[in-house]
């Protein structure tokens, strides 16, 4: 316990400070994949359900959040606001169709719904097709904060990033984190238990939507565009690796894993090309061959192999 | 010209002829999918890049050794049969005390691995494939000129998928198969030997998917991204049909091409969604899928 406030306060400091030494837009978009991971790992880590659809989510609340703020001008905050709602609502829709089937179904269900939206994105007018919404003017949040300085917007991100990373540890600790826990050990022993399983499923999947919602419609504003690259199958296979790499079902796994794959995609890009398809390929392998558990949870098992037994 | 609801027959036909063409390649894939899920329980999502594979192997085949349409056809499949059998004894054989999960995980690594290396070496440009000269040209039917290779994909794929069904259904093979999917360990303790049952298994499956791809491979543009867009679909399909019965995959996976191509010819727009909106409906109406039983 003591060592996850520690990590906490580390984290939390490191954030603060990390501005003045790495470049603040690489700092944004790894926080903002670093949500996004976090939504996800709530849905895979702590309940047991593979998504492979997430980037609906993400690029919904993307451009949502774009087409707000960029053609009907709404201030930056609310331009999130709606694009989070929006997410919301699709994963009201979507989670109670692919609640319908079990197991290995639900992954070939939402990717399968997250196509859809993709093919949908490529044929409205809204959307600008091929080229994305450019141009989104990042404005001021409440009328004060400018937001076209990149440190006053890292740490406006930072502070969203931390609402989202606070609101997914309070929902785990909680009962509710409890009932999906019990489902992920066991579905049939918590169904018999009285637990309304399909509900607790069903709205676990809608806040990690909303959730990922909130991370694309971040992003957007960020990088000032959004293309369908955000509502592509690859960022959806994107998130599973970060949150397979950092470790699933761990509350720092999905952090680490989303800075690493981010950190390793920008220095790669332009060595190796596509050739970063390979490499990530290569690690969904090793992660899964290897060490299922990820980094933190590897790191996690040596703790207690080394510390837990020394105090007895 | 005659027309059909202000639609020329010809182009119709056309369209709809085009669509049982993908119909097919559905068909083949969701029944190697089914297949390898009934015995080693994981959705194999390399599938899409052992089409691919198929479909550029032809393609190298012809230009670096000048190896023919007909000789591809028999010697593709049996490469990436190959291939599968080592990926099986390799990468998926440490997986199947785990949750299904990992293997779902596991064959997407794989699926990049494979696209992105073929992405690297031949670009994502559409290499050419011409017809083989005994197909090429069209039949004049009266209503509709069908285009020779068309036919020919038709029929095969029928071939290829009713005979899998016999081997299934009407052979010794197919009854340790079946059996096997029923129940593993008890095949077991019979004196099978389930392990090789399952590699030979993964073999045909993904052999059936390159058997996809060479029949392909004239017919549509040969590229390393082919096998991605085209999986997504397949498993649309297979939510659709339900993958407990193999004679529901290939109706499923015809049927959906057909509705594919009537929805061109419409509908354009939609051309691209009407699967994965109709999957949305049956999940609605028919949760367990058309033809899949209830758990």
């Amino acid at each position: 316990m003591k060592l996850r406030w520690i990590g906490q306060g580390a984290l939390l400091v490191l954030g603060l400070i990390a501005p003045y030494f790495v470049y603040p837009v690489f700092l944004m978009k790894a926080l903002c994949f670093a949500l996004f991971a976090c939504a996800f790992n709530l849905l895979l880590g702590y309940t047991g359900l593979l998504s492979f659809g997430h980037a609906a989510f993400f690029g919904t609340a993307g451009y949502v959040t774009g087409y707000a703020v960029k053609v009907m001008g709404l201030s930056p905050g609310l331009g999130i606001l709606a694009g989070t709602l929006a997410a919301v609502l699709l994963g009201f829709i979507f989670g109670n169709l692919v609640i319908r089937r079990q197991g290995i179904y639900f992954a070939m269900i939402t990717l399968a719904l997250a196509q859809l939206m993709y093919f949908v994105f490529l044929e409205s007018s809204f959307t600008g097709g091929e080229d994305g919404i450019q141009g989104i003017p990042r404005g001021r949040l409440l009328w004060v904060i400018n937001l076209e300085n990149d440190l006053k917007l890292y740490y406006v991100v930072f502070a969203i990033f931390i609402f989202g990373f606070l609101l997914i540890r309070r929902t785990v600790h909680s009962p509710f984190g409890q009932v999906l826990k019990a489902i992920r050990e066991n579905e049939s022993r918590a169904l018999s238990l009285g637990y309304d399983v399909n509900k607790y499923k069903t709205l676990a999947f809608i806040l990690s939507a909303g959730l990922a919602g909130l991370a694309g419609s971040t992003k957007a504003i960020v990088f000032t565009f959004v293309t369908l690259t955000d509502a592509d199958w690859h960022t959806s296979g994107d998130v599973v690796l970060m949150t397979l790499l950092g470790g699933m079902g761990t509350v720092f796994g999905p952090i680490v894993g989303a800075f690493s794959i981010v950190t390793l995609q920008n220095r790669l890009a332009d060595k190796v090309g596509s050739f970063v398809t390979v490499i990530m390929g290569a690690m969904f392998i090793l992660c899964v061959l290897l060490f299922r558990r990820g980094i933190v949870g590897e790191l996690g098992a040596l703790y207690h192999r080394v510390i837990g037994d020394r105090q007895f | 010209m005659k027309e059909i609801f202000g639609i020329p027959t010809a182009a119709l036909f056309g369209q709809l002829v085009l669509g049982l063409v993908n119909g097919c390649f559905y068909a083949i894939l969701s029944l190697g999918l089914s297949i390898i899920f009934g015995m080693l329980n994981i959705i194999n999502f390399a599938h899409g890049a052992m089409y691919m594979m198929g479909a550029v192997f032809t393609w190298i085949a012809l230009t670096q050794f000048s190896i023919g349409y007909w000789w591809s056809l028999l010697l593709v499949p049996l490469v990436i049969g190959i291939i599968g059998v080592l990926i099986e004894r390799t990468l998926l054989r440490p997986l199947y005390k785990l949750d299904n999960l990992y293997g779902l995980l596991l064959t997407f690594g794989l699926a990049l691995v494979i696209e992105g290396l073929f992405r690297y070496c031949y670009g994502v440009s559409g290499l050419p494939y011409s017809i083989p000269e005994s197909f090429q040209g069209a039949l004049n039917l009266g209503f509709m000129f069908l285009p020779k290779y068309r036919a020919w994909v038709v029929v095969a794929s029928l071939m290829v998928c009713i005979s899998t069904w016999l081997v299934i259904e009407r052979t010794p093979l197919g009854a340790f198969l079946r059996a096997g999917t029923e129940n593993s360990r008890l095949v077991q303790a019979f004196g099978i030997n389930v392990p090789a049952m399952i590699t030979i298994t993964y073999g045909v499956g993904v052999g059936l998917a390159g058997l996809a791809g060479v029949l392909a491979a004239p017919a549509t543009q040969i590229s390393p991204l082919m096998g991605s867009n085209l999986i997504i679909v397949v498993f649309a399909v297979v939510v659709i049909g339900g993958m407990s019965s193999i004679l529901g995959s290939i109706v499923t996976g015809l049927g959906l091409g057909l509705i594919e191509g009537m929805t061109k010819v419409f509908y354009s727009q939609a051309s691209d969604t009407v699967v994965f909106f109709i999957m949305a409906v049956v999940l609605l109406v028919r949760p367990a899928g058309l033809f899949g039983k209830e758990r």
